[in-house]
């Protein structure tokens, strides 16, 4: 078998050499089809961005197994990351991660780190922008945020995705930077939340673009500014005449508050480098195609691209802050 | 006439000779999907999605409803033939479609529930097609606080429904709300009753739930009743379709109300699964023969189906017109959309006509094909019960585990089923009800998420059910039908007293 498989390679080896491909991209290939977990439920956006790439491989034809998604959504995510850590060494299995990557083991002790698991790549941010109704008087984000400290605590409605989770966060943190206090509602998913505000059910949401884009356009909601330190880079119209980069960011509106979500992808511990370079080839490729350039403007996704260890550096940089904004608003699990 | 004119451009964009066979194909993989339990139709479409990216998008939703449309079909067989409901809309259908099987009448009751869901779906899409911005609009006016009415509604008019005593009910439901507890809770965000098991994050899937109650539970009691199917004596005669169409124009009024139902529950969105408990809570109510629900009644199959279907196809007017899916499976195929570069919402209807219009189209034509499917294939599926029980039960138990696995892809699943199944046993031999169990696990989490979300916003004011008119009337008209059976006593009798 062995002398078949060295065999084989060699062939491999000499017919990568006739067409004149690296030979480092050899080094591994999946041997029978992948598993990607996503560690949240179908119709979400690590679910759609997964099954997004799910189809671009296979129309692609960028990998010669299948991509299976498999969605682990159990307490918050936590069963998918555990899935993840407990397959030590399986290459076959890569997960695309959230936010909830650092809130949940911070927020439910659930036993694991990021660095349980092999970082492959980040493959973009996610964008968060303060949105109001669009019948609401708030113009702009100074508007809105004097009239919430002049109502005084609780008055003002503020809905999100999940508890303990990005939204609430950015809530707590908006909350720290302007002297307010929101009674802050937690929904099942971002849909729903900016839905509840259309209908007036809430006052303010911090909605992803993708989420409350359609509303936007429909004339039915208002964005205030992004939480980021600079502009969102889509210059095409949107809205009748206003693009995501007409948006100020929350800094220069007089809200100090930035807050990105990290769209990455993961595979299983002490996985080798070369499978690593493996994914992250294929994830090259994938962001090359016009159907990820397309769905990135259409998100308004911050396309960052990191590997390596100045990924491994991001990452301890968003756990320090995640940690830090947690333990401020006491989100912290009890020991 | 606009919306005529555009749907007539839709039916020319949704019967080209390509959309015509997916269309076909989308209903038998539908079906199949909806008669495997545990694979289900959102999961289904999960997994087809990516193989639709390549076709034009009109085509690709196409296939995909046909699919979401023969999984609605599907959903009743099994619940009818062997009392495993496939889908959480299908557990109604349970209630008077088996006895019916094995009273020898599989083949009326599969008639019936296909006949109805076609009628309850060709409702929805006609409201859909000419009231589409105006409905959309009313389900805007669901905040939390409504959307706990509804469910309390739900619940309410389950409570005085059973044949039997309404504490064992209430038992029944108490034990649904503890399981539907145990997982993540969405308002701290803690995890809750895991014990500090990692398998017990996920909670207690409803599939997992009721394949193990409906379908093992079952199993386990026909072999002690002597390993015997009781519904052997099914006839198979291509002539039950006609006889029983004859019978269905007499419960219009059932029908209707259940259209209706299903329709305000689906657009809502409140979704298929209290749509049909809720109109065979009314129907058993309100019609004559109500006393005799439950021991294989045509009409109780006839309430149930009709407002799931309806329900199932009002919920993609939701997902369409504001982005929010009114059910799971609607989810996924939101997901869909948004890669195919569509953006659901207000002005999808005006940006693109031949996607929206082509897809209502293709509602009308689905369902009519779905029909012509599965009523062909009624004095088939009425024949796997003349297959002899030593035969069919272990191809049950297969099927019955591999689904429970699929739900989430894993094992720990598959020994929760035999778990359940036990439990289902005993349940059947004290005569405990296993719907309301059933209904608290798929209703509990959302009831309690909603209820919890109304109290946040009013800071801990249970007035907040009687803010406004919507809110006050549903709640009020939940507490009556909570207390009708104890009504019915202390009040002067103005009907005749039932016998019994």
């Amino acid at each position: 078998m062995s002398s078949f498989g060295h065999a084989r390679r060699a062939l491999l080896l000499a017919a990568a050499a006739l067409v004149g491909l690296p030979t480092a991209a050899l080094g591994w290939e999946p041997t029978k089809p992948v598993e990607f977990v996503v560690p949240a439920g179908t119709g979400g956006g690590a679910d759609q961005m997964s099954r997004l790439v799910q189809g671009i491989v296979q129309k692609h034809n960028l990998m010669k197994q299948p991509l299976i998604v498999v969605n682990k959504s159990g307490g918050a995510g936590a069963e998918g990351f555990l899935h993840i850590k407990e397959a030590k060494n399986d290459p076959h299995k890569i997960i695309i991660t959230l936010s909830n990557l650092f809130t949940t083991p911070l927020a439910t002790g659930v036993p694991f780190n990021w660095k349980d698991l092999t970082p492959v790549a980040m493959l973009a941010l996610d964008q968060f922008v303060l949105w109001v109704n669009a019948e609401s008087p708030y113009k702009s984000a100074k508007d809105y945020i004097s009239a919430v400290k002049a109502a005084g605590p609780n008055k003002f409605k503020m809905g999100g995705t999940g508890s303990k989770q990005e939204d609430q966060i950015i809530t707590v943190a908006l909350e720290k930077a302007t002297g307010t206090k929101f009674t802050y509602i937690p929904f099942k998913g971002g849909g729903t939340v900016a839905v509840q505000l259309v209908g007036k059910h809430i006052d303010s949401s911090v909605n992803n673009p993708i989420e409350g884009v359609a509303h936007w356009r429909g004339g039915k909601l208002r964005p205030l500014c992004v939480f980021d330190s600079e502009r969102m880079a889509y210059k095409d119209k949107i809205a009748g005449d206003m693009a995501w980069h007409d948006i100020p960011s929350c800094k220069e509106a007089g809200v100090p508050v930035d807050y990105v979500m990290l769209r990455g992808i993961f595979t299983s511990p002490g996985v080798s480098r070369d499978a690593v370079d493996y994914y992250l080839g294929v994830f090259k490729k994938v962001r090359e195609t016009p159907e990820w350039k397309k769905f990135m403007t259409d998100g308004a996704y911050n396309t960052t691209f990191m590997s390596g260890a100045e990924f491994v550096k991001w990452l301890e940089q968003a756990e320090a802050t995640h940690r830090t904004l947690m333990q401020e608003a006491g989100f912290l699990a009890k020991k | 006439m606009a919306e005529l004119s555009a749907l007539f451009h839709g039916f020319a964009v949704a019967l080209s000779p390509l959309n015509v066979a997916l269309m076909f194909l989308g209903i038998l993989l539908g079906v199949v999907i909806g008669v495997l339990p545990g694979l289900g139709g959102a999961n289904g479409i999960a997994i087809l999605l990516p193989l639709t990216f390549s076709m034009p998008p009109t085509s690709a939703i196409i296939m995909l409803s046909c699919i979401y449309w023969g999984a609605l079909f599907g959903g009743a067989i099994t619940s009818v033939l062997f009392n495993i409901p496939g889908e959480p809309w299908s557990v109604a259908t349970t209630f008077d479609g088996y006895p019916m099987a094995q009273q020898g009448r599989a083949g009326e009751a599969l008639t019936g529930a296909f006949t109805s869901s076609f009628i309850g779906a060709l409702f929805a899409v006609i409201i859909f097609t000419f009231l589409a911005p105006l409905v959309a609009g009313f389900a805007l006016q669901f905040g939390p606080p409504e959307f706990f009415s509804v469910y309390l509604l739900t619940f309410c008019s389950f409570v005085g429904l059973g044949r039997g005593s309404p504490f064992k009910i209430v038992a029944a439901m108490m034990i649904g709300f503890a399981l539907a507890a145990v997982g993540i809770d969405t308002v701290t965000g803690q995890l809750r009753l895991t014990f500090g098991f990692a398998e017990m994050m996920r909670g207690f899937d409803f599939l997992v739930a009721v394949i193990g109650l409906f379908g093992i539970g079952e199993i386990l009691q026909s072999m002690e009743e002597g390993l015997a199917f009781q519904g052997k004596s099914a006839k198979i005669n291509p002539r039950v379709v006609l006889e029983t169409w004859a019978k269905l124009p007499r419960y219009w009024a059932s029908s209707f109300r259940a259209c209706l139902i299903g329709c305000a529950m689906g657009i809502v969105p409140g979704g298929a699964t209290p749509a049909s408990f809720m109109s065979y809570g009314v129907a058993k109510r309100v019609s004559r023969d109500g006393n005799k629900f439950g021991a294989g009644q045509l009409e109780g199959v006839v309430a149930p189906e009709t407002a799931a279907h309806a329900a199932g196809t009002s919920a993609l007017l939701p997902m369409l017109t504001l982005g929010v899916p009114g059910s799971p499976t609607a989810a996924v195929l939101l997901g869909g959309l948004l890669i195919w570069g569509l953006q659901p919402g207000p002005l999808l209807f005006v940006e693109q006509k031949d996607f929206v219009w082509g897809l209502i189209a293709s509602m009308y034509l689905g369902n009519i094909a779905g029909l012509i499917v599965v009523l062909t294939c009624v004095p088939f599926f009425a024949a796997i019960l003349r297959v002899p029980f030593s035969i069919i039960a272990p191809i049950i138990i297969v099927i019955c585990s591999i689904g429970a696995y699929t739900v989430h892809n894993a094992m720990m699943d598959i020994w929760l089923m035999l778990l359940f199944g036990v439990v289902g046993y005993t349940f059947k031999k004290l005569d405990y009800p296993l719907a309301p169990l059933v209904l608290a696990l798929v209703l509990g989490d959302r009831a309690e998420d909603s209820f919890r979300q109304s109290m946040l916003m009013s800071q801990g004011d249970v007035r907040i059910f009687f803010s406004n008119v919507l809110v006050g009337g549903i709640t009020t008209l939940a507490l009556v039908l909570l207390l009708w059976p104890l009504l019915v006593r202390v009040l002067p009798r103005t009907r005749q007293p039932q016998p019994g």
